[in-house]
């Protein structure tokens, strides 16, 4: 079971990172021909940054679309990012500070999380525009999730697991040393669910996570009359011609 | 007048109504396909050939590392469900497919098949799809009925602009020679003629001989309309509506008063006698490279030292955001005016130096407000600071007439809504979707007229003002309602006194 585990964890941290940093690499490599910011939008790279950054930190255009969705999508990705932050103790010792402030809203950032991908769920099951939408996958993504969440929650607030040996597994991990898992069902479904998350990631819609950060309508600066943009693609087709 | 067509209910722009589905409404519309000739001129195959899944996944594959906009929005989209009460199409009609994120399905289910590995294994799980005939024909349909306004990627919360997807797919189909006719057979005319709408250089010079004689016996003041006078200082790029059609034509007239009165010379050119590049609405770069350069060429050989764009809204577009990468460098023309101006910025410069008189009683008892253009509010700019695109406008309409009401925010500046005639649908064939699609702007434009007294609706773009002239008597309102604003500067305007 531990060694099992080990394998998988491996594993998947290989297939998330070299997955990621392909897709990333296509994404850079990719040339964005044609200054097409959704305007008005910032005159300056600097500008443009910012505006990325708002997308990521606040979700601006979401907010722009619609409230609900908005208030939704920020519960859960609040709670995820605070629950991701939370689980950081697994892997350090001694924790930082940051962390453990927030180690004792375990219960509010789970909820958030989970509360907030089930209001998701609700909206992908009775508003008929996005049910129309909705595809297996999508709902495959947010059951994984609420699954990672509820197993979570319910560890943490009834079946108790032993922390300290989950912990020292981890940190064993780390250092290519396989030490014993505790056996609690639960946790192995916690875990697996985890370690099918990592997996998936860098083939399906999470790739939005790099996607924001590459999206030429959000990212480019408003400056085509000051400075001329060609790509290497176009600038061949000119030589070519002229 | 209204009997052919099922014209959609208006209610308050403030409720943001949103249908309740209707599967396949718009389903048998479609444009004329591009006949052999018109495809043939653009250098595309002449009709489907046994092979075309092949030749449309080898180009999806080409257009996929040509452009970082495809390739993100294939794989970003979460499926959120913002952007699906967005599209004035779906607004209009009910189709679920014209919801963007289904727009972009069409494309993506495609995608996934054949460029991803989960939609190669798992085709069922993420929706992936084969490229089969009805696939294609329902991309044909569906991809001409977005006018690529982006309206969809102010909300997306990735920025995914669905017109990005309906260009590379037109693009896709026009290399598998399922041209559209409306776009295909204009651009040729570009190309041989040097606008969309094939008037040759006699017919310009008569057009605009007429239009001095009109100015003179209006006014008693010889405002000339230049034709490829060398040496002039500002080359007007207009679109070509704006040489005969009203209220077009009425705006040209304007634009004529307006330098007349500054003093600055100026010329139109029979060689690049048009605006409009409808190679944006294609896709496709390289057509729309070759029509861009016909304006450098008139540009070098007129010698002029500036560029103006006339009121056109996809032109300003190719004009403002790509001219200087498909055309440029302009290191030959002044490079202390913007490269390339759009004409309302020029009038409006002149408006806050007092460098022309307006006199608001031209517009007597008119009451206006303004459609923003798609294309100029979401995909360009008009002077130094964000959001120029929408307060010039404005102040130059203000300062022309006496009175002008805003229309519903929700329909106004960034979160315009399209004329519902953008994007290549400008077609007769396809007045069905254009009719449903101008719904938003309609009802937010009875809003203020039942509630505002407002009786003109100003428009900057060549497709909206004819698709409102067309589609307006079908809500109910006077095609003459819809007017350009240079026509109201140009029955503002103080001639005569000037230097
Ligand atoms: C840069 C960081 C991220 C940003 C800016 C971001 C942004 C967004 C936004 C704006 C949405 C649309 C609203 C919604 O449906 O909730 C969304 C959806 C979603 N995100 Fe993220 N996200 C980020 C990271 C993540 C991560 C790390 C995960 C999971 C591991 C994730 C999982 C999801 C899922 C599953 C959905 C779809 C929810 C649904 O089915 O409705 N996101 N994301
Ligand atoms: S708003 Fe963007 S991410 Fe959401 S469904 Fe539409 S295209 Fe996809
Ligand atoms: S670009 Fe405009 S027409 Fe096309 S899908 Fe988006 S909102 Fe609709």
């Amino acid at each position: 079971m531990s060694t099992a585990f080990a394998i998988l964890f491996y594993a998947a941290t290989v297939i998330l990172i070299v997955g990621l940093a392909a897709k990333i690499t296509q994404f850079a490599r990719t040339p964005a021909p044609l200054k097409i910011p959704t305007t008005p939008a910032p005159l300056t790279k600097q500008g443009a940054a910012l505006r990325v950054a708002r997308e990521v930190a606040l979700f601006e255009s979401l907010f722009k679309a619609n409230k609900w969705l908005w208030i939704s999508a920020v519960l859960f990705h609040l709670g995820l990012l605070l629950v991701v932050v939370r689980h950081l103790r697994y892997f350090m010792n001694p924790v930082w500070l940051p962390v453990e402030l927030v180690q004792p809203f375990a219960l509010y950032v789970g909820l958030m999380m989970v509360g907030g991908l089930l209001l998701l769920a609700v909206r992908r099951a009775f508003v008929e525009r996005i049910a129309y939408i909705t595809g297996p996958s999508d709902w495959l993504m947010l059951l994984l999730l609420i699954g990672i969440g509820s197993t979570g929650l319910v560890m943490n607030l009834w079946a108790r697991t032993n922390i300290i040996g989950v912990k020292a597994y981890f940190l064993g991990l780390m250092q290519f040393q396989i030490r014993h898992l505790p056996s609690d069902p639960l946790l192995a479904v916690h875990l697996g669910l985890v370690v099918t998350l990592m997996i998936v990631f860098p083939f399906s819609k999470l790739l939005h996570v790099p996607g924001v950060f590459f999206s030429p309508t959000r990212n480019q600066a408003d400056d085509p009359r000051e400075h001329r943009h060609l790509s290497a693609w176009a600038a061949k087709l000119e030589a070519g011609r002229d | 007048m209204a009997a052919k067509y099922d014209v959609p209910e208006m209610y308050d722009p403030a409720e943001r109504p949103i249908p309740a589905l209707k599967l396949g409404a718009m389903a048998d519309s479609k444009p004329y396909m591009a006949s052999p000739v018109h495809q043939e001129k653009l250098g595309f195959p002449k009709e489907l050939p046994d092979d075309w899944k092949d030749r449309a996944i080898k180009r999806m594959g080409e257009l996929l590392t040509k452009y970082r906009s495809l390739r993100v929005y294939m794989d970003a989209c979460v499926k959120c469900g913002a952007c699906t009460d967005k599209c004035h199409y779906f607004l209009g009609s009910g189709d679920p497919k014209n919801m963007p994120v289904a727009r972009q399905d069409l494309f993506r289910s495609v995608y996934r098949r054949y460029f991803t590995v989960t939609g190669k294994l798992f085709p069922k799980l993420v929706g992936a799809k084969d490229f089969t005939k009805e696939l294609l024909d329902d991309w044909f349909n569906y991809f001409h009925e977005c006018s690529q306004c982006r309206r969809c990627s102010v909300f997306c919360p990735y920025g995914i602009d669905t017109a990005e997807i309906s260009m590379a797919a037109r693009d896709v189909m026009d290399y598998v020679g399922y041209g559209q006719k409306y776009c295909n057979e204009i651009i040729g005319k570009v190309h041989e003629i040097g606008n969309n709408l094939g008037l040759p250089e006699a017919a310009l010079a008569n057009t605009l001989e007429g239009l001095e004689e009109d100015v003179l016996d209006d006014t008693g003041v010889a405002v000339k309309f230049p034709m490829d006078v060398e040496g002039a200082e500002v080359l007007l790029i207009p679109p070509s509506a704006d040489f005969f059609a009203e209220p077009h034509v009425l705006g040209l007239m304007g634009y004529a008063k307006v330098f007349h009165a500054a003093g600055v010379s100026w010329t139109v050119s029979s060689y690049a006698s048009e605006a409009a590049n409808f190679g944006v609405f294609i896709g496709n770069y390289e057509q729309m490279r070759k029509l861009a350069l016909r304006i450098r060429e008139a540009a070098l050989r007129l010698r002029v030292k500036r560029i103006i764009f006339g009121e056109c809204g996809h032109a300003w577009r190719v004009a403002y955001s790509f001219l200087n990468t498909l055309a440029g460098p302009w290191d030959f023309l002044d490079q202390r005016y913007p490269i390339p101006q759009h004409i309302l910025e020029f009038t409006y410069d002149l408006i806050k130096r007092k460098g022309i008189t307006l006199d608001k009683s031209g517009n007597e008892g008119k009451v206006l407000t303004f459609h923003d253009s798609c294309n100029v509010a979401r995909a360009s700019r008009m002077g130094d600071f964000p959001g120029g695109q929408f307060v010039i406008p404005r102040e130059v309409i203000k300062a022309s007439v006496p009175t002008f009401v805003e229309m519903h925010r929700d329909t106004t500046c960034e979160k315009t809504f399209c004329c519902g005639g953008g994007g290549g649908l400008l077609t007769d064939e396809l007045m069905d979707i254009r009719i449903k699609g101008a719904r938003p702007r309609m009802e937010a434009l009875k809003d203020v007229a039942d509630n505002g007294g407002v009786t003109h609706m100003a428009a900057i773009c060549a497709i909206c003002k004819t698709q409102f002239t067309k589609v307006m008597p079908y809500y109910g309102f006077d095609r003459e309602a819809v007017v350009s604003v240079h026509q109201l500067v140009s029955n503002a305007i103080i001639l005569g006194n000037n230097k």
